[in-house]
């Protein structure tokens, strides 16, 4: 939904400016995994706002439910048992789009306003114009787009854009029933965080911090992790994020150099063309034809 | 319709059909293609019904096509293996290039710039069409590095097939009475004299 004409600060394959004359302020989620405990709560909301249910599934045995993220669960919680000090830890992430300020899947998408950044920081799919490919999969460091078996379109968290732009929290903050999802601009939660980690780290957890990772420009969707020097304890959480170099190579060099590369061969032949004249048969050897010919 | 009896037969009907689904294939493959490829070229999916038409069909005219390619591949392999003279045609192309062709050593039925063409299509199809695979996200899934991968080669290999079918067309036009050989299969004697001597040899016997 283009809610927010004016706030948009970049459109998929798109190479002209955005409307920019509007500034809002950068929003972020602020999950504080150390008092996260499970309850699913913030999966519920996302459903029950966003009008997705998704299809019942399976028991695993285990408390993750459903498995994974799908088209029409665009967050799960993602529950790891680990040993740390030879304590028992029981880590729990709500996992879900992280709104990168450098996004992969807006990088790689080549439908022109299929994913839009606002200004906010909330990195948004616009299905209409989604033509179901699949590069933002690709484009994806984080691993967390899904493309529908029925529609072939690209869905994930939208952090309640249409929440946000009339001045609510996402649905997921406001049903969190302890206070682990917080919300409001990017320098308060930055602000709240760092009070979790004093306290964190007042309570033994040394290594605890922020999870806000430079490699995607910085994200929308912040963590606090007790152990935030092995972000890979969290259900794979990724170390250090980035746009894949392969990713950056297809949609970066590639691009304008194959471009002019091919405008120049076409240009080049015409040239070729108008400067050295046609290839044609000499009348040297047409005349020894047409001798052969004639005896 | 006049036709010289004395014509010499370059290609068979259905060589041509086969070397025209190949060709049709390659153009609608390059025109969806571009339109994934960069954002000017996005347009170009109008032609197909729009973009999610376009992302639909491309795979499967890709399919299409390196079906046929492997058939005029099996068809015209045996007239490309390289040769000496082929690697002298092509230490001189440059003066070809310019015009004068008075120095090239004698060709058969394809020069070396042709056979060498030949080739590079060849590996440039192989390498799409595995690649392609790798990011047909409707009906393979793969590890993302090797989608990732995918996507680049499958990117730099179609503008270096692009860029060679151009040349591939070029040299056609260029190459005055060339065309009509891939329309209704005849050249005349004078062309294949002058452009494939060795050629011209073994159909004339002279």
């Amino acid at each position: 939904m283009a809610l927010q004409s004016l706030d948009i600060k970049q459109r998929s394959a798109t190479t002209t400016p955005s409307p920019q004359a509007r500034q809002t302020i950068e929003i972020a989620k602020l999950i504080d995994v150390s008092a996260c405990i499970g309850c699913k709560a913030c999966q519920v909301a996302c459903m029950e706002w966003n009008d997705v249910r998704d299809e019942v599934g399976n028991c695993h045995g285990v408390y993750d439910n459903p498995m994974d993220l799908t088209e029409k669960s665009w967050t799960v919680m993602r529950f790891s048992e680990i040993e740390e000090q030879g304590k028992l830890e029981w880590l729990i992430r709500k996992d879900g789009c992280m709104h990168c300020a450098d996004p992969g899947c807006l990088k790689a998408c080549p439908a022109p306003g299929a994913i839009i950044q606002y200004a906010n920081g909330i990195v948004d799919f616009h299905q209409e114009n989604c033509i179901g490919c699949g590069y933002c999969v690709s484009g994806c460091p984080f691993n967390v787009p899904r493309i529908s078996k029925t529609d072939s379109k690209a869905y994930k968290c939208t952090l309640c854009s249409d929440r946000v732009a009339v001045n609510q929290a996402p649905a997921c903050a406001k049903a969190c029933p302890t206070g682990a999802i917080q919300f409001g601009s990017k320098e308060d939660m930055k602000d709240y965080a760092a009070k979790r980690i004093t306290d964190l780290k007042e309570r033994g957890y040394e290594k605890a911090g922020l999870y806000d990772p430079a490699g995607v420009g910085g994200t929308h969707v912040m963590y606090v992790l007790h152990h935030a020097d092995k972000p890979d304890l969290y259900s794979g959480l990724p170390v250090n994020p980035s746009i894949s170099p392969l990713v950056a190579l297809w949609k970066g060099a590639t691009k304008p150099l194959a471009t002019l590369a091919l405008a120049g061969v076409a240009l080049g032949s015409l040239f070729h063309y108008v400067m050295k004249g046609p290839n044609e048969v000499s009348k040297e050897i047409e005349k020894e034809i047409e001798k052969e010919d004639a005896q | 319709m006049i036709r010289d009896p004395k014509d010499l037969k370059r290609y068979d009907a259905s060589e041509r059909a086969n070397h025209w689904v190949v060709g049709i294939s390659f153009i609608l493959l390059a025109l969806s293609g571009l339109a994934f490829f960069h954002p000017a070229f996005f347009p170009l999916t109008q032609l197909f019904g729009g973009g999610t038409w376009a992302r639909i069909l491309h795979p499967y005219i890709g399919v299409f096509m390196a079906f046929f390619f492997v058939l005029m591949f099996l068809r015209f392999k045996h007239l490309n293996k390289m040769t000496d003279a082929d690697r002298e045609w092509l230490g001189r192309a440059k003066e070809m290039m310019d015009g004068n062709d008075h120095n090239m050593p004698e060709q058969g039925k394809y020069n070396g710039g042709q056979k060498m063409m030949f080739w590079c299509m060849t590996l440039c199809m192989v390498l799409l069409t595995v690649s392609g695979i790798f990011i047909w996200r409707a009906q393979f899934s793969v590890p993302v590095d090797l989608a990732r991968f995918g996507a680049v080669i499958h990117a730099a290999v179609a503008a270096i097939m692009i860029a060679m079918i151009m040349v591939h067309v070029y040299a056609a036009i260029w190459t005055k009475g060339t065309i009509r050989a891939m329309w209704y299969g005849t050249v005349t004697r004078a062309w294949a004299k002058q452009h494939h001597r060795a050629w011209y040899r073994q159909m004339t016997g002279k």
